[in-house]
């Protein structure tokens, strides 16, 4: 043999074991901190749920990363000439994974599934009055008043099969709060990218390309197989980055960036999250249950929820607690939202002595004891950030024990009607990059499919009816005053602390190209492996 | 101690005929002359146990009075302190000696803290786990029949759960049940009542196989027929027989018992952390592991190792020097 022909040889070669390490063929383990609380696609509106839900079932509308929306089931939406009827063009030749075909009937029932109590979507769709079907590939969402916004609004509504849901008894959407279980916790016929293979709650999911999938041609789809892990420890899923275990870690804990980025073979991208992490008051029981304070609610006090106010130093969160990694905020909207206003998101001056005299003023000089509530595996830091308020609160004499566990039985607590917890961390992120789903969510008046997750029990008929006439209001520039009018309001309420915008940091190999997105959801079909 | 030297020493019986005075007198001498003080102090390695196991729980002890700060002051502490290296590190603070954790807490105060937590939790779960594994022993293997079978029964199913498993069951269910009512000192009481709860049952067996023995035989019989009770009898006169082996098992469990708190505080389950005690520290400082600081956990790591090192040592000295057949 000569030189040049073993050159040849060599070259085959590395052309064969190149080909064999393409794209095809890659395989992802990819931990997060904590795991989608269920697989029943309506049962929680919780941003990790929707982010595994992503990969096995699909939305109508899906938002990309830049925030624009992309046509996924649907392949065209416009308001028809009746501006309270919206004409979804569904995508034809779509199969779920069982093999059946996707169609119109499919979109009704999932639209009207996720409209039953049990829902945690309900408060996404008060705007709907009916959802009928056309014929197979078209349907018709028929809104209570004009509303712009309805794509938006089902970025996360995932359909599902009617066939499929029928057969296995999942018609009606789990009761998470009251711990009940269906066939659609466990199991999964979705038309996305992926197949569930199988799932261990909290330890690992399985899932498979799907090889059918109507996107195959047109997305990456570089990887093949996928093991979510749930590794709650920082430490433990920073190790198994470190030694190669897995490929890529989507919490990752902000003391740790630096090392990893000095890590050769290691990538760490950054972005900032449409998300704001603030603290929730019971402000209107008549008493606290883990206060000292009897016959009284010190939270309904305005004047101690101010104090509060300025006695948390965001700065100092910002610069210890998240080492840089998060834009201190002076209000519940992150700053992708529709509404958002610097001047809303001013800082409030952090000020112990105008703390303790407001304290004086509501009859407090002497603080009180009360118990704050904070998940410990959901946001970046989050046990860390209640230490650091408790701190801070116990220099202005207010006694804050801090319960500190697991998202699951934490957002119970808030979302228990009525809530069990006087005083609480949560975090909340935007998909539709509008104000009214903040209103709705989270100031709107416990009732029927709205504030779902209002933890405060702040109740305001006025309001409500604003926020109601929100969701039908066409004329933009009206509809945007209306927006500044209601936080101008609600800004001088205080009815929540917000701490900070968060900003979200990935880590993966550097064969990996993960980019941040503002949603915190990881969408694997746009992702190319090397 | 004395009743150990009581048991071991036969001078002890002739010196109940004198004085009291005279009787104190002749025990410590006969303590200072006893094989047990002997056995201590020919063994170097258990007097230095001993003497760590005291500097350890004398610096606990009086922490409140040696510590250069109160960890437990949330007022006193601040964010811009915190994840200081230790004083000797580049950009260390003489403030504090050992650094501080990611809340700015001194880690030398901590640990002085934390251990008093620990070794008060301790104490009282082995006070707790002795007493109701005596009582329940004694009554079992006295009064034997039903009593002895369904005490007995009921210790063995739950022997066949690991300690930390029983630990973790109670902690979960007590925290469920107090969930509303924020006592002082509830967590406490809990983890106390959580350890001491998982740890009786080597008690309860020691005791009754003690007890098996002891009832048959004369004095016992001689007390029943003048007429005692049997609770006189059980606590009067089988229980100072039984409270060797007693001791070993308590000493032993003393390192056992802290070092569960310290899981029970490291899965989260324990002291909240406000308040951290040894294990709570040494979950904190594991998420630093990566980053650098590696004082938040190496120093907790290294005193509870230490603490239950010379707790270990002094148990098993303890045991060997109570046990006859070894000597």
């Amino acid at each position: 043999m000569t030189s040049r022909s073993l050159l040849k040889a060599a070259a085959a070669l590395l052309v064969l074991a190149l080909a064999g390490s393409t794209a095809d063929a890659r395989a992802v383990k990819w931990a997060r901190s904590g795991d989608a609380l269920t697989l029943d696609p309506h049962a929680q509106n919780e941003g990790p749920t929707h982010n595994l839900l992503h990969l096995i079932y699909e939305p109508l509308v899906l938002r990309d990363r830049t925030g624009k929306l992309l046509p996924t089931l649907a392949i065209s939406w416009q308001a028809t000439e009746d501006p309270t009827v919206w004409e979804f063009k569904l995508r034809q030749g779509v199969k779920f994974h069982d093999g059946s075909a996707f169609n119109a009937d499919d979109v009704t029932f999932s639209l009207e599934r996720a409209l039953q109590t049990n829902s945690d979507m309900k408060g996404l769709l008060t705007f709907i009055d009916k959802v009928s079907k056309v014929d197979d590939y078209t349907v018709h969402i028929k809104t209570k008043g004009p509303n712009p916004l309805v794509p938006n609004y089902l970025t996360n509504l995932f359909m599902m099969s009617k066939a499929w849901s029928q057969a296995n008894n999942t018609v009606t959407v789990q009761d998470y709060k009251e711990k009940k279980d269906n066939f659609a916790v466990r199991n999964a016929n979705g038309t996305g990218p992926y197949v569930l293979v199988s799932r261990e709650q909290d330890v690992r999911t399985q899932l498979r390309r799907n090889e059918g999938y109507w996107g195959r041609g047109e997305f990456p789809l570089g990887v093949s197989e996928i093991t979510y892990l749930t590794i709650k420890s920082d430490a433990t899923r920073i190790a198994a980055l470190l030694s190669g275990e897995v490929d890529f870690v989507q919490d990752v804990p902000v003391q740790d960036i630096d090392r990893l980025e000095k890590t050769p073979g290691l990538k760490v991208n950054f972005g900032p999250e449409n998300r704001t992490i603030f603290l929730g008051l019971d402000v209107a029981s008549p008493e606290l249950k883990s206060s000292n304070v009897k016959g009284k609610n010190p939270f309904a006090d305005k004047r101690v929820r101010q104090a509060l106010n300025v006695a948390i130093d965001r700065e100092a969160i910002k610069r210890v607690v998240m080492r840089g990694q998060s834009i201190p905020a002076g209000v519940v909207a992150p700053p992708f939202v529709n509404g958002y206003t610097k001047e809303l998101d001013r800082l409030p001056k952090v000020d112990l002595q105008e703390a303790k005299a407001l304290l004086q003023q509501a009859g407090f000089a002497d603080g009180f004891q009360v118990t704050l509530n904070c998940p410990n595996d959901r946001y970046v830091n989050d046990e860390g950030i209640c230490q650091a308020v408790t701190a801070m609160l116990a220099k202005i004499g207010v006694k804050v024990t801090l319960v500190a566990q697991p998202k699951g039985p934490h957002f119970t607590l808030i979302q228990k009607h009525p809530p069990e917890t006087d005083f609480y961390l949560l975090g909340w992120g935007v998909p539709t990059y509008d104000s009214h789903y903040i209103f709705s969510f989270l100031y709107h008046t416990r009732s029927g499919s709205e504030g779902g997750w209002n933890g405060t029990r702040y109740s305001n008929p006025a309001l409500d009816k604003q926020i109601e006439s929100l969701a039908a209001e066409i004329d933009v520039a009206k509809r945007n005053a209306a927006i500044a009018d209601i936080w101008k309001a609600l800004s001088e309420e205080t009815i929540y602390l917000a701490l900070h915008h968060q900003q979200l940091a990935y880590a993966m190999k550097s064969e990996l190209d993960i980019p941040v997105s503002p949603e915190n959801h990881v969408h694997m079909k746009f992702i190319a492996a090397k | 101690m004395r009743d150990a030297a009581d048991s071991t020493t036969p001078s002890s019986a002739a010196s109940r005929a004198g004085t009291v005075a005279s009787a104190r007198r002749s025990r410590l001498a006969a303590f200072l002359d006893s094989d047990l003080l002997h056995s201590f102090l020919r063994s170097r390695l258990v007097v230095l146990a001993a003497l760590v196991s005291l500097l350890i729980v004398g610096a606990a002890v009086l922490a409140p009075l040696i510590a250069p700060h109160d960890p437990y002051d949330l007022k006193s502490l601040s964010l811009l302190d915190a994840n200081t290296p230790p004083a000797w590190e580049k950009g260390g603070d003489p403030n504090y000696l050992l650094g501080t954790d990611d809340q700015g807490r001194d880690i030398l105060s901590t640990i002085l803290f934390g251990t008093r937590s620990s070794l008060a939790i301790g104490f009282c779960s082995v006070l707790l786990a002795s007493a109701l594994g005596l009582s329940l022993g004694l009554w079992a293997g006295y009064v034997g029949g039903r009593v002895d079978t369904i005490i007995m029964r009921f210790a063995d199913v739950q022997l066949t759960f690991p300690a930390i498993l029983t630990a973790l069951l109670i902690d979960g269910v007590a925290l469920a049940i107090l969930r509303h009512h924020t006592v002082e000192g509830g967590k406490f009481s809990i983890l106390v009542l959580a350890i001491g709860l998982s740890f009786w049952v080597q008690y309860a067996r020691t005791v009754r196989g003690v007890t098996l023995v002891e009832r048959n035989k004369e004095y016992v019989e001689a007390a029943r027929l003048i007429g005692i009770g049997p609770l006189k009898i059980m606590f009067q006169h089988i229980l100072p027989n039984v409270l060797g082996p007693v001791l070993v098992i308590a000493t032993i469990n003393l390192a056992l018992a802290i070092i569960t708190e310290a899981t029970l505080s490291f899965l989260g389950v324990g002291l909240p952390p406000t308040e951290p005690s040894l294990g709570t520290m040494i979950q904190v400082g594991n998420k630093y592991l990566f980053s650098g600081s590696w004082w938040m956990v190496a120093f907790p790591g290294f005193t509870l190792a230490l603490l239950a090192l010379a707790v270990n040592l002094l148990g098993d000295w303890l045991r060997d020097a109570l046990n006859p057949k070894l000597r």
